[in-house]
């Protein structure tokens, strides 16, 4: 034995988990809404993708390498992450030049000021999305009918449904098509069964805990159901809620951001509720009719909150005789 | 035109409220403070570091208002010029204290004292020392992992990367002690600068048996006595097999440092001595100075 | 459904290699160290001197203070000197060297293999005779075992739990003393609950050790009031409360002992140390270490007297493979890491796992993901990324008021931490720091 020894502290070994390993899990279980987007808007959705997860990596790479001097670390998978809920989040038709806007705001500001990966306060794409919607709202909710149905491409618009909802509600598409994916909307808003996929593999893998995605679901129905039952119209029909717009993939994969959401379980049930609270407030009452991304961004915002008031449930101190 | 006067005289009249509580507020609670103990802050040099025993600035301020003497309260950063200036705020006097500066008593460089095991745990001397005796032989030494550094709050301590030991940056150095607290092998001490900055000292504190010591490191004091024995003022003492030189009885002479077999007694800042030692005058030279 | 503790838990690989493997008695070198602190609590005093001739059973160190225990000489001979030497804790500590002369024993231990299940003694002579004997908490804790039977003034204790657990990957050295000594660890059960004066004790036993647990449900049918408990597999089972809440469903508060709740819990092989002085009149001089590793020839389990340097043990394992990067006194989740192999067998060594170099070392720290999953796993429901960040910034008032003292540093965070952070590394240092705080003010 010519080697000298390692010594360190216990614990010596390690379960083999990796930053790497839970990104590319969430990677794994976008897929099948890729795939679902890329059967409804064909070429678009790849290119639309494409350069989304070009320009965040990008934009990370050339950031940290060139103005913050450090050795990148875009191998572990979460630019690559953030350019695809990013992407999932715009039309199709989205001019180039607003995308890549889109991209350098969630990697440049609302990540790498923060400190990059762990240390932001709010999720990179959910913020990018909102700043475009807000700066760019006309390119940001011109929508591109899906290929598969309508007759002409890209030219011909059409009223998401959670627009149709709240401004016409005679468009509507029903929930059928709306479970499996073919109303017009954002590139991964589509298929509500596609994003479930995802949930179940991400549940499976363990890489996330039902907290978050059920108690922002749970809430949403509940609270729509309690108003259908008052006043049965579809603007309260809680299916149409849930099937609707951003919120299964906000729910399943942008709520859950692990930078972002609370750490205890308790918390992550608070922050679900709150979002899904909010979400349906705003739906109903706010300006814009989609308000997912407003509820997350808002919640990211209360997380160290949260994370202040909810400890853990202590070994002895809840059970302390039989 | 309505709306504007409505406007304007609506803003006028909360901020106008507004001041008015905001005063008597101010004026309900506030806190009557000697003057004097702004006067004094503003003498201190506002690093905050703790040194002086306080928990800042402002608190050692208070103290010194307070105190009816200034003995035993002294900012290390700010020196004897700071804290004459205090006394002279206060009409009090300073007590007189030499300046110190810290030095790294442990001289173990990678080539004097090998490494025996790789250490892999967090980079903190704290977690290595509460883990092991280190990655040498002397589990008294430098673990060279930079928990000084951290504490420095002036950026005067740094580890060399050739000799894996940290150094002193003497001109940055205010003696606050934080790097002093901050080992865990208490290797760093506080010493009086001396003239010219010129000091020696053990640069050692293994108290393992000489045969021991000396197996784990090439400079390791072994408590030999012979420098005990050529000093002329008995400023050395042995204990636990290690030699401690006292610095209010040290008049530099210099004898001790050719004698230690091991090197381990390090003289800072003096010219280069001649190729011939002993050189007796020139020692006595020294000792006048 | 198995039963096991409510909060938290992990599930490392098993890596059971030396399980089944017959304990083999290992010879005696020429010279044997025996440090004088085997035990938490204050180094014994030495009792021999230079030149002094030693029996095997002799007592060299006495115990000094409330907690601690008694040393006695594992073989017979000649003491070389009373010196400082390395031992698992890493530094240099006081240890009695004894160069060895045959193999006599001290005439009143009884060293023949009969079973002796009648004990006629008193609690007091129980006691008496385990503090005499020197036993100590073989499961590594090394907490002396007369002071844990001694139930504070004012408590009462209901329940004795044996602690076969045995939940650190790797070890199987509890394991194979069941299989070989069943008979004598229940004898040695029976004098605990004497000693305690409690009518039930639970024998919790993993369920990954099958033929252990068939063979004590069939021995317990013969003792009334000792039932065995299967218990699902999951780190940190043998944690005192953790085991107390899998098998009782009781949760001891924070900062209190287990008698608060009525229970004492003893590990399975200081029981067997237990039998043995109490109806044989042994000390504690010699013990199973489990000599494992994916790269070591042979894995077994050897039965060692106190003082024999691990080296020895590990050249009877087929010695020291090539890979090796890592040598761990225990387990893996909390085991001592090494610097050298020279070190000897101690009361608290259960085992030495050698890990190869490529998975000894560490990987480089990310920053934290604040994934949570520390969080999950915690057994003692805290927060370990929170508190590493407020031991990492000297916070302690908030540390403590986030339980860093409920730590029990069984290192599950670390092991689930996917950013590789060091958090046991900084809230065992914070842990210290805090409760010298605490004990600071309370004087």
């Amino acid at each position: 034995m010519e080697n000298k020894l390692i010594v360190s502290p216990s614990p010596h070994v390690h379960s083999g988990d990796t930053i790497q390993k839970n990104m590319y899990a969430v990677l794994i279980a976008l897929i099948p809404a890729f795939l679902v987007a890329l059967y409804v808007f064909r070429l678009d959705a790849l290119i639309i993708t494409a350069l989304a997860v070009l320009f965040c990596v990008g934009f990370e790479y050339l950031i940290v390498r060139f103005i913050l001097k450090k050795e990148p670390s875009i191998l572990d998978g979460s630019a690559i992450i953030t350019g695809v809920l990013l992407a999932f989040n715009v039309p199709t038709g989205l001019p180039v030049w607003i995308l890549a806007l889109g991209s350098l705001f969630a990697i440049g500001v609302v990540k790498l000021t923060f400190g990059g990966l762990g240390n932001n306060i709010f999720n990179p794409a959910i913020a990018g999305r909102i700043f475009l919607l807000i700066s760019f709202p006309a390119q940001m909710t011109t929508w591109a009918a899906p290929e598969t149905t309508a007759a002409t491409t890209d030219a011909v618009s059409s009223a998401t449904v959670l627009g149709a909802l709240k401004f016409a509600p005679e468009t509507m598409p029903s929930l059928m098509e709306m479970f499996l994916g073919t109303e017009p909307g954002s590139l991964g808003e589509m298929s509500v069964a596609a994003l479930l996929l995802g949930l179940i593999y991400l549940l499976w893998k363990r890489v996330i805990t039902w907290h978050i995605p059920v108690s922002i679901l749970a809430t949403v129905a509940l609270f729509t159901g309690l108003l259908y039952l008052f006043n049965p119209v579809p603007l309260y029909h809680p299916l149409i809620h849930l099937f609707s717009g951003g919120l299964m993939l906000g729910a399943i994969f942008m709520a859950t951001d692990y930078v972002t959401s609370p750490l205890t379980k308790r918390g992550m049930l608070i922050y679900g509720s709150a979002i899904g609270f909010i979400t349906v407030a705003i739906r109903l009452w706010g300006a814009y009719p989609e308000g997912v991304s407003f509820a997350i961004l808002l919640m990211n915002a209360f997380t160290p909150l949260i994370n202040n008031y909810t400890t853990p449930k202590r070994f002895g101190e809840v059970v302390k005789h039989g | 035109m309505s709306v504007l006067i409505t406007a304007v005289a609506t803003l006028g009249a909360i901020g106008a409220g507004s001041a008015a509580i905001l005063y008597l507020v101010s004026q309900k609670f506030k806190v009557e403070e000697d003057p004097r103990i702004q006067e004094v802050q503003d003498a201190l040099p506002a690093a905050n570091c703790g040194g002086c025993g306080f928990p800042g600035c402002a608190s050692f301020a208070a103290a010194c208002v307070k105190a009816e003497t200034l003995d035993g309260l002294n900012c290390p950063v700010g020196g004897q010029e700071t804290m004459d200036h205090v006394a002279a705020i206060l009409g009090r006097k300073a007590s007189v204290s030499a300046k110190k500066v810290a030095v790294v008593r442990c001289s173990g460089t990678c080539d004097e004292r090998p490494r025996l095991n790789l250490y892999d745990g967090a980079s903190n001397c704290a977690v290595a020392a509460a883990l092991y005796g280190g990655d040498t032989g002397c589990s008294f030494g430098c673990l060279g992992l930079g928990d000084c550094v951290d504490s420095c709050a002036f950026d005067a301590i740094h580890i060399n990367p050739e000799t894996m030991l940290p150094e002193v940056v003497e001109d940055k150095c205010t003696a606050c002690g934080a790097c002093v607290k901050a080992c865990p092998k208490d290797i760093i001490e506080l010493r009086k600068v001396g003239p010219k900055s010129r000091r020696i000292y053990v640069s050692c504190v293994n108290k393992d048996k000489g045969a021991v010591a000396k197996k784990a490191c090439n400079v390791a004091c072994i408590g030999c006595t012979k420098c005990q024995q050529v000093c002329p003022f008995e400023a050395i003492t042995i204990e636990n097999n290690l030699a401690f030189i006292d610095d209010d009885k040290c008049r530099l002479c210099r004898k001790c440092v050719p004698v230690c077999p091991t090197n381990s007694i390090l003289e800072l800042n003096f010219p280069p001595r001649k190729e011939t030692p002993p050189a007796p005058k020139g020692e006595e030279a020294t000792v006048t100075a | 459904m198995l039963k096991t503790f409510r909060i938290g838990g992990i599930h490392p690989k098993e890596n059971k290699f030396s399980a089944g493997m017959a304990i083999q008695t290992i010879a005696i070198p020429g010279e044997v160290i025996i440090p004088l602190s085997q035990h938490i609590g204050a180094p014994c005093q030495p009792v021999v001197k230079k030149g002094d001739k030693v029996k095997a059973g002799t007592l060299i160190g006495k115990a000094v203070g409330f907690v601690s225990a008694n040393i006695h000489s594992s073989v017979s001979g000649t003491v070389v000197k009373i010196d400082k030497a390395l031992d698992a804790s890493g530094y240099k500590r006081d240890a009695v060297f004894i160069k060895v002369e045959g193999d006599e024993w001290e005439p009143a231990v009884d060293r023949s293999l009969s079973l002796v299940s009648e004990c006629r003694l008193t609690q007091k002579e129980i006691l008496d005779k385990i503090a005499a004997a020197g036993i100590v908490g073989m499961g590594g804790a090394t907490f002396p075992t007369h002071v844990k039977l001694t139930p504070p003034p004012g408590t009462k204790a209901e329940l004795l739990i044996i602690n076969a657990v045995e939940c650190e990957p790797y070890l199987t050295s509890d394991h194979q003393l069941m299989m070989e000594k069943s008979d004598e660890i229940m004898v040695g059960i029976t004098i605990v609950m004497k000693a305690l004066n409690v009518e039930k004790a639970i024998i919790g036993i993993e369920n990954n050790k099958r033929d252990a647990i068939e063979q004590f449900r069939q021995k317990a049918k013969a003792y009334p009031g000792i039932t065995v408990e299967a218990l699902k597999v999951q780190y940190p089972q043998g944690g005192e409360k953790q085991l107390i809440d899998a098998l009782t469903g009781r949760q001891v508060p924070s900062g209190a002992l287990p008698i608060s709740v009525g229970a004492v819990v003893q590990n399975v092989g200081s029981t067997f140390a237990v039998y043995e002085a109490v109806q044989k009149n042994k000390p504690l001089v010699e013990r199973v270490v489990t000599i494992t590793g994916k790269d070591v020839k042979q894995p077994c389990n050897i039965l060692s007297r106190v003082g024999i340097p691990l080296n020895n043990l590990i050249a009877m394992a087929g010695g020291v493979p090539e890979t090796t990067g890592k040598v761990i006194s225990g387990g893996p989740m909390m085991g001592k890491a090494l610097a050298s192999i020279d070190i000897p067998v101690t009361k608290g060594t259960s085992g030495v796992l050698i890990v190869p170099t490529l998975e000894a070392k560490r990987k480089a720290m990310k920053d934290c993901i604040r994934c949570g999953k520390c969080v999950d796993v915690c057994p003692m429901g805290l927060n370990p990324t929170l508190l590493m960040n407020l031991t990492e910034y000297e916070v302690w008032d908030r540390a403590e008021k986030n339980g860093i003292t409920d730590c029990i540093e069984c290192g599950s965070c670390s092991y689930t931490c996917p950013a590789d952070r060091p958090l046991l590394d900084y809230i065992r240092l914070g842990k210290g720091k805090v409760m010298g705080i605490v004990r600071a003010r309370k004087n």
